[in-house]
């Protein structure tokens, strides 16, 4: 997957995702869950011959801010999938997710009193 | 190149740029108990799903043929979105339980707050599964009696010594159709995480 991206084919580009997860399992990169938080940074895409999952991925997350899943749901793609896809963008430097609050700042007595305080105002 | 989200204004589909948090909650049960109408009734969005499909390692039935064979299964999970305020986020995810799908059920649960097992008291029975999944996962759970039309009213303590819930576990009723009744039950969860929060820190 490190290999030059300008150096693939088209047709083998098609089949590569479902080829990819076949072959590397559950492939995810580090701290990538369901409800990371997916940001399209700016940046030329040009230079990168992008296979047609990942420039559609490019296009959904350059409107705005949407999770793993979400971004899975609206390209009716599987997530294992997905998460492949994103990491090589996040390789190539187009993509990024949001960095979660460490812990230390957010203590989870303090999250779960969020999420109620959202509840009650809903 | 047209946006490629099907309907809908940007708005109603792209988080606020301020969202900076984002937490899980899982809803689970078993077969029709209500997973996809409470996921309906609490989200913000129209409600997604993706499918994940899963290579299943050889069931019951296979082992008796002794060929160990693997089958291949479409999970579909379906999952919303309400956003607390304007940094946090929550997704809610359905999940199905009636079956082991570990990659899944390993995806639904890492990070996961906590998760809200629906039950219809007249099929109790089929909910000691998710139950056990849950447990084996490590992830802290509210019980949410589903009212669905004409059941018998179940007394909860029964439901409770049925189920055999520990004393500290919240028991609840809720109907999946109605938004405020399915708030409650979400928050009742989310007290108790508290609760255990707090004892872990004690
Ligand atoms: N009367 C009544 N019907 C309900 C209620 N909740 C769900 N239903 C109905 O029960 C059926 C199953 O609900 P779903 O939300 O699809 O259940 P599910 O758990 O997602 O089902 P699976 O994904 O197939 O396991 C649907 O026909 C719902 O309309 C309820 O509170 N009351
Ligand atoms: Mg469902």
């Amino acid at each position: 997957m490190t290999d030059d991206p300008t150096a693939k084919s088209d047709a083998a580009d098609l089949v590569r995702p479902y080829v990819i997860t076949r072959g590397r399992g559950h492939p995810t990169r580090a701290g990538l869950d369901l409800v990371s938080l997916v940001i399209a940074l700016p940046g030329d895409e040009s230079p990168h011959i992008l296979d047609p999952e990942s420039t559609r991925l490019l296009a959904l997350c350059r409107g705005g801010i949407l999770s793993v899943a979400e971004v899975a749901g609206h390209l009716a793609l599987p997530i294992g999938v997905v998460k492949v896809l994103l990491s090589d963008l996040m390789d190539t430097g187009l993509v990024a997710t949001r960095r979660p609050i460490p812990a230390a700042e957010l203590p989870k007595t303090q999250l779960l009193q969020e999420v109620l305080d959202g509840l009650a105002r809903l | 190149m047209a946006l490629p989200v099907s309907d809908g204004a940007a708005a109603d589909v792209y988080l606020a740029d301020s969202v900076k948090i984002a937490a899980k909650i899982l809803i689970v049960g078993h077969f029709a108990v209500g997973k996809t109408t409470f996921v309906g009734t609490m989200s913000e969005i129209r409600p997604l799903s993706t499918e994940e499909t899963m290579t299943q390692a050889g069931a019951h039935v296979d082992d008796l043929t002794g060929a160990g064979r693997k089958t291949t299964t479409t999970v579909a999970l379906d999952f919303g979105r309400l956003t607390l305020s304007d940094r946090l986020v929550l997704y809610l995810f359905g999940t199905p339980g009636q079956q082991r799908f570990a990659q899944v059920w390993k995806d639904m649960t890492v990070g996961a707050l906590g998760a809200l097992v629906l039950i219809d008291p007249q099929r109790f029975d089929q909910s000691f599964d998710v139950i056990g999944l849950l447990e084996e996962y490590d992830v802290p759970y509210a019980v949410a009696v589903n009212r669905f039309d004409g059941s018998v009213e179940h007394p909860l303590e029964k439901l409770r010594a049925a189920l055999d819930l520990l004393p500290d576990t919240p028991l609840v009723t809720c109907d999946a159709r109605d938004r405020a009744s399915s708030t409650e039950a979400l928050m009742a969860l989310v007290r108790y995480l508290q609760l255990r929060a707090s004892k872990e820190l004690a």
